[in-house]
């Protein structure tokens, strides 16, 4: 069961947030204020869109693993994750 | 005049004999590029298996560098040179003698140490013999192309006819699917594999490659990595054969071939030999492994029993000409190919010699 007094600190852009244990990463971003997962080919800014896993929009690199997806990513301690990027 | 075909060759010749003045209709059963010149990797390459093959590569590539002088992002271009890999010192033996090949022609190649190698391309394995840069080829997206040229072609004054497929071609003229009949002066059949259906004396055949393209990794792989061992199995031969080749495309996107099967007739993906095509790859390249393969498909590339195209008239038939059986190099070669067809289509001398090429290969003279 998630403990609604406990959290755990992850990094966003080198930003520390702390959200609940079992938070998605996207929930991290928006807690960071960081509304861009990452850049499409012609640069422009993405976001987690469908939330379920299929757009493929959310895609961000979670401790300098490129194209996980924000939405389907429960956040841990200690995770670094960088948005952004010509994912 | 017809063009029947409008992939990267017909499109190619099209727009050549065009701008030469002649009236030119394009016909294609589906839409330009739609279909080999889609499915290959759009390597812009001087591939030097034979003398002749090295000069109809030079010829095309020079009307390439004319082409994307102003069309470069049309046809998503990039200048990333492909980096010849040895892996051992009998390649290497190879490799030199390819840069000392096209180098002597005046196409740009040196030959790289393995240490140089690792330098140039930082994701290659450790331990390779060396290699040759070639600094000058490069990619592009070619079915972006084949659809810009039929737009030139109509620029031109010329016209287009496709989503129209051609069941026979007489004397003259060409019957579509749909029972109309065209009449015309000279047909130009750039048909690829469908050029047997229509002229049964030419040996067309598809030969199948498998390719796979990644996600995004932006910053990894900056050249073409093709294995030395690339194009060494002997044309007709059945067996796969399989030789690393990875392309960086412009969105960072790795492009992954490549290999050869004869005798197969259907187009689905094979996950063993698409397995065995990864497998080299990431013999050369092991953080492929890590990568995200988004697509895998194949494409049936129209070779002949010489390995060498068919660009030149039909000897029994009067006013039908080919370009067809490009092979591998269709896109690489489409620009050399237009022009030495539009040059014996004129009766001028062409810019090379066409013997080789001539369609009267395949054909027993029955006198």
């Amino acid at each position: 069961m998630i403990q609604p007094d406990s959290s755990c600190a992850v990094t966003v852009n080198g930003i520390s947030v702390r959200v609940p244990p079992g938070a998605s990463v996207a929930a991290a971003l928006v807690a960071a204020g960081t509304l861009c997962t990452r850049r499409s080919v012609t640069g422009q800014m993405r976001f987690a869109f469908c939330g379920i896993g299929q757009c493929q929009e959310c895609r961000v690199s979670i401790d300098g693993q490129p194209h996980r997806l924000a939405c389907r990513t429960s956040c841990k301690e200690g995770m670094h994750i960088v948005t952004g990027g010509e994912g | 005049m017809i063009v029947v075909g409008a992939g990267i060759v017909g499109a190619a010749c099209a727009v050549e004999l065009q701008s030469r003045g002649r009236q030119v209709l394009l016909v294609d059963r589906l839409y330009p590029g739609a279909g080999v010149t889609a499915a290959g990797m759009g390597h812009l390459v001087a591939l030097d298996e034979t003398e002749d093959e090295l000069d109809l590569c030079l010829l095309s590539l020079k009307h390439w560098d004319a082409y994307l002088r102003d069309k470069g992002g049309l046809a998503e271009h990039s200048r990333c040179g492909t980096l010849w890999v040895a892996e051992d010192e009998d390649q290497m033996a190879h490799a030199a003698a390819r840069a000392e090949k096209l180098a002597r022609k005046g196409w740009q190649a040196s030959q790289l140490t393995g240490a140089q190698v690792a330098a140039a391309e930082p994701s290659l394995r450790g331990g390779l013999a060396g290699g040759v840069l070639v600094s000058a080829d490069g990619v592009v997206y070619p079915p972006a192309v084949a659809r810009d040229l039929a737009m030139q072609l109509l620029a031109m004054g010329g016209r287009t006819m496709f989503g129209a497929a051609v069941r026979a071609i007489g004397d003259r003229c060409i019957e579509l699917d749909s029972g109309q009949r065209i009449d015309t002066g000279d047909v130009v059949l750039a048909a690829g594999n469908g050029v047997p259906q229509l002229l049964p004396d030419m040996p067309v055949f598809p030969r199948k490659g498998h390719l796979a393209i990644t996600d995004r990794y932006p910053g990894r792989l900056s050249h073409q990595v093709v294995s030395m061992g690339y194009g060494q199995t002997a044309a007709g031969s059945d067996a796969l054969a399989v030789a690393a080749n990875v392309q960086p495309r412009p969105t960072g996107q790795w492009l992954i071939g490549s290999c050869r099967q004869d005798g197969i007739e259907n187009t689905d993906p094979d996950p063993r030999v698409l397995a065995a095509v990864l497998r080299s790859a990431i013999a050369l390249l092991p953080c492929l492994a890590e990568m995200r393969i988004l697509r895998s498909w194949t494409g049936m590339r129209p070779a002949t029993p010489d390995g060498r195209p068919i660009i030149g008239r039909h000897p029994a038939r009067a006013g039908t000409w080919l370009a067809a059986g490009h092979e591998g190099l269709g896109v690489t070669t489409a620009f050399g190919t237009a022009q030495l067809l539009a040059d014996l289509m004129s009766g001028r001398p062409p810019a090379l010699a066409t013997d080789l090429y001539s369609p009267s290969r395949f054909i027993h003279d029955p006198a």
